[in-house]
């Protein structure tokens, strides 16, 4: 990707317990251009949402670098990481709306903790936000009255409250509906182009992240096992990326965890009979 | 026979590292928590939020026990009294037994059961729910937007809620004792005010229960920051915040106690 890029992964390694063998990223390298919307899939445990986290700064590689906007955030203090994070938004799994708080007070939370508008403004910047996800009806609901798809949407609305830079989406069409994985889907490619923002999408859900990505990275095991815009991947010959994409049954994906033979562990003697 | 002896061994080594390495997580969290409690501080209704939680609506408990403590306090002092024909000292009993011991050590206990439960309960499922990681992400300190008022309410809460049970345990000794039995009602209040000594017997119960405050506080905000985030994650790190207040607020009374009563009047 030739374009200027707004992240930087170079060679990252990562594991939990700082030992290289039972590492969850082996090595990593990506680039993700301004402007773009780059997707990262992989299977479950494949180590993406680690990749998210890094990205975002919750975690630190154990090696390797990753930048953003020309700065490394390995070599950031906190105050620095709290400065840059002012410049990103990031929509988790479910939400992660705050409970005691309305939908109105959810949005017009990062606006109230980083700025010094008056509440005239940002109520009316709450409204425009919230309009530009179609949840400006449920301003006065609580999170517990929302379905799945409005939270999410509502969590979207919070994500862009401040007009980031970079945008990150952990799994954002988890549990939801077509319609609202549709409606969730066109939202993020929307709101990324009329922001000029940068968006990252962790997701598994191939159908809808194809239709709206500029680009995709798959990951497996910790390493990149095939990258390309969406057309590529849907032609790609990879083994892996086949399977992924696809939907195979059969492929480098096995279907059992790695385990003992069967018949050694169910005790079973050569003779046919139980030791 | 070597394995038989080097388990326990093995066991106890293991149990020893975890103990003082949780006492520093403990220690790190706590001067943390300190150092991030400017925004408390400067946001004071954040935390006026939260001592609306953590001690208005434990006010129910509080009073209704304090009224039944002290009204057993009056009955079993009356019986006990009697037997050395100085009833009249009923007052003083109930007061010096509430002031002194149980109106911060009652109060702590039930504060731990009631608020402290519901802290650990609330910041962990915060952090199961990601709300926690939301904060984090926006660049916003869950330390001080969330812990650190939790903690001070605690602080601040549990002095006021301790005097108030101590008044109402001396009302419902009056109650027991003038009021029921018939003790005189001048002599019940009078040796009462001459015997319970501000400094020495307020202010020292109102020291134990800012301590216990403290107590409490920390291990119910540090056992939900540090809970697992799943169910049963939330639901261990609940019970230990009751079994370890109650314990560390017996542990401290003997502490406090053996400081600040020496024999003296």
């Amino acid at each position: 990707m030739p374009e200027e890029a707004l992240v930087d992964v170079r060679s990252v390694n990562f594991s939990y317990d700082g030992f290289r063998r039972r590492a969850v990223l082996k090595g990593i390298s990506l680039t993700v251009p301004r402007g773009k919307v780059v997707a990262i899939m992989g299977a479950s445990g494949s180590g993406k949402t680690t990749l998210l986290r890094l990205i975002g700064g919750q975690l630190r590689a154990t090696q390797g670098e990753v930048r953003v906007a020309d700065r490394s955030l390995s070599r950031m203090d906190s105050a620095e990481l709290y400065r840059m994070r002012r410049r990103m938004g990031m929509l988790f799994q479910f939400g992660a709306l705050f409970t005691d708080m309305n939908v109105y007070e959810n949005v017009a939370f990062p606006m109230r903790e980083h700025t010094q508008l008056p509440e005239r403004m940002i109520r009316d910047l709450v409204l425009l936000k919230l309009e530009a996800v179609g949840m400006r009806g449920a301003q006065r609901l609580m999170p517990a009255e929302l379905s799945g798809g409005m939270a999410r949407r509502v969590a979207l609305a919070r994500a862009v409250a401040l007009d980031p830079l970079l945008v990150l989406y952990d799994e954002p069409f988890a549990g939801l509906d077509p319609i609202a994985m549709a409606v969730i889907g066109q939202l993020m490619r929307k709101l990324n182009d009329a922001l000029g923002a940068t968006s990252i999408v962790v997701s598994h859900d191939v159908v809808e992240c194809l239709e709206i990505v500029d680009y995709v990275y798959l990951v497996a095991d910790g390493v990149i096992v095939g990258e390309g815009t969406p057309e590529d991947m849907r032609r790609s010959d990879l083994p892996y990326v086949r399977q992924f994409v696809q939907g195979e049954l059969e492929g480098p994906v096995p279907f059992h965890y790695p385990a003992r033979d069967y018949a050694e562990d169910v005790r079973l003697v050569p003779g046919g009979g139980r030791a | 026979m070597l394995e038989r002896v080097r388990r326990p061994i093995q066991s106890l080594g293991h149990r020893v590292i975890e103990s003082v390495w949780r006492t520093g997580t403990v220690t790190r969290f706590f001067g943390l928590l300190l150092a991030s409690s400017g925004t408390s501080f400067q946001r004071f209704r954040l935390v006026m939020r939260e001592v609306y939680f953590t001690g208005v609506l434990s006010l129910v408990i509080i009073i209704v026990s304090g009224l039944f403590v002290g009204m057993v306090l009056g009955l079993q002092g009356y019986e006990t009294l009697q037997k050395y024909g100085s009833t009249e000292a009923i007052g003083v009993l109930v007061a010096l037994s509430l002031v002194r011991e149980l109106g911060p050590v009652v109060t702590g206990l039930l504060f731990a059961s009631r608020a402290g439960s519901a802290i650990t309960a609330e910041i962990g499922l915060m952090k199961v729910t990601e709300q926690l990681s939301a904060m984090d992400m926006m660049a916003v300190s869950p330390m001080s937007r969330v812990i650190a008022p939790r903690f001070w309410a605690g602080v601040i809460s549990m002095p006021l809620l301790a005097a108030l049970f101590s008044c109402m345990g001396v009302f419902g000794g009056y109650i027991v004792a003038v009021v029921l039995i018939g003790v005189d009602n001048g002599v019940f209040w009078s040796q009462m005010q001459a015997s319970v000594d501000f400094r020495y017997d307020v202010l020292n119960g109102v020291v134990k229960s800012f301590v216990f405050g403290i107590a409490v506080a920390v291990i119910a905000t540090f056992e939900g920051y540090d809970a697992p985030p799943t169910a049963e994650g939330v639901s261990r790190a609940t019970t230990r915040t009751v079994v370890s207040s109650a314990l560390t607020i017996l542990a401290l009374d003997l502490i406090l106690t053996s400081l600040m009563f020496r024999g003296g009047t």
